[in-house]
């Protein structure tokens, strides 16, 4: 799958899930995504960076525009080292959370999403894969 | 030692001030300082004055020990004029150039100057780079320093500006929100609104988000503990301007606003004065003629 943009940003502090989510908002609008789709990805980026910070104790995205068969994509990556996730099945779960939220976020990105991976083993980290198709 | 090579560098200035100065200044014009239109050349003049005066202070009774007691009055003076460089909006280049640019003036200086050996030239030129090094590291510092203050003032001031409580009419209020509602802006909004609430006796606040651009469950949170604490004032909460987009990504997110919402805040309005028991009625616009008892906008029913 053709990669024909990559950008990076630290997970560090509050303030980069707003830029997360700035940068997912002008990938996609450079994508060709509709306003819904924008919003959808937009919105999964936010969730998804928040936990990597809250849970994940920081790390890292890799945003990319992708290619395959003529459609193009949005695809973000969020990495981090932190104490991992024990039951993926029951993290995804509808109200679940091991910390003060409303549990629906990692949930709600897959739904969010065209494409959702999630690959995670306690005490390495956790890598967060999701993709939005035009 | 370092005291030498202090007397060595004042004694260079002294001697030389004459020349420095002006060379300096022009210098410091020719780096296009006056184009900002931000200062004037006098001040220009009288700034370099100034600081070439403290600077031969310093270096007389402090030689080259930047940090210490004697350069106080010159570091101040860098610090007052970062400070006040940073405000008027000049770039970092623009601020550190007042120092850097000072370095030719004075090894010109030193040329022209046939007393001194070579291996004194040698000494006074690492020793005044070092020097002005020193400072002009100093002003980058102050610089950035001003930059950040301005910076943490101006988000304060967003957080507080951007989250004004408007009263719609007696006992409805409505919040319209703009921008990201991260957790720090969101007290701020919580307290606004319920100490509004108390003010105003409002029985019914409108939650407006229009101007939120993503909704995502922190968001949803922070809505929802708002209106929790509104209701336990006794008064009823709305949330309007929730647009299409956001509307099915919430649904996917899987998020329940337990609360009356409405597309626009025109309609959440309306919903708000038929709960109050009032009405907005049309007229018409005929002289001398209205529909009885009624004048437009929303009087009390």
């Amino acid at each position: 799958m053709p990669t024909t943009k990559t950008d990076r940003v630290a997970i560090k502090i509050s303030d980069d899930v707003v830029r997360v989510r700035q940068l997912t908002r002008a990938l996609s609008v450079e994508v060709g995504l509709s306003l819904v789709d924008q919003t959808k990805i937009v919105t999964a980026s936010s969730e998804l960076a928040r936990n990597t910070l809250d849970y994940g104790g920081g790390g890292e995205v890799t945003a990319e525009i992708v290619e395959q068969g003529g459609r193009r994509g949005v695809r973000l990556t969020f990495e981090d080292k932190g104490p991992g996730i024990a039951d993926i099945e029951q993290a995804l779960k509808d109200g679940f959370t091991s910390g003060k939220g409303m549990g629906l976020g990692l949930g709600g990105a897959k739904r969010l999403c065209n494409e959702f991976s999630i690959d995670s083993r306690p005490g390495e980290g956790t890598k967060v894969t999701i993709a939005r198709w035009k | 030692m370092a005291a030498q090579a202090g007397v060595g560098v004042a004694s260079l200035v002294s001697r030389n001030e004459k020349t420095i100065l002006p060379e300096w200044v022009e210098l410091q014009k020719k780096a296009g300082i006056l184009h900002t239109g931000r200062i004037s050349e006098g001040e220009l003049q009288s700034q370099s004055r100034n600081f070439l005066h403290l600077l031969h202070e310093a270096l007389t009774q402090g030689g080259t020990d930047t940090s210490g007691a004697a350069y106080e009055p010159a570091r101040a003076m860098l610090a007052d004029l970062s400070r006040t460089r940073a405000l008027q909006g000049f770039s970092p280049s623009e601020t550190a150039t007042f120092i850097f640019s000072l370095k030719q003036p004075l090894f010109n200086a030193l040329n022209r100057d046939g007393t001194l050996s070579a291996e004194q030239i040698a000494s006074t030129v690492s020793t005044s780079t070092a020097l002005l090094d020193e400072l002009g590291l100093f002003t980058l510092e102050i610089f950035q320093k001003s930059r950040e203050e301005i910076i943490v003032r101006q988000q304060r001031e967003i957080a507080e500006l951007s989250t004004p409580v408007v009263k719609l009419w007696e006992g409805i209020l409505a919040l319209p929100l703009i921008g990201t509602l991260d957790s720090q802006r969101t007290q701020v909004v919580m307290e606004n609104l319920l100490q509004t609430i108390v003010d105003d006796e409002a029985e019914i606040a409108i939650i407006d988000i229009t101007g939120v651009p993503t909704v995502d469950t922190l968001t949803a949170q922070h809505l929802l503990k708002t209106v929790a604490a509104a209701r336990l004032m006794g008064a009823d909460c709305m949330i309007s301007g929730i647009r299409p987009q956001i509307a099915q990504t919430m649904v996917h997110l899987g998020v329940e606003l337990n609360v009356i919402s409405k597309a626009s805040l025109a309609d959440a309005f309306a919903v708000a004065l038929r709960q109050t028991g009032r009405a907005v009625v049309k007229t018409r616009r005929i002289e001398g003629f209205a529909l009885p008892g009624k004048k437009s906008g929303g009087q009390d029913a």
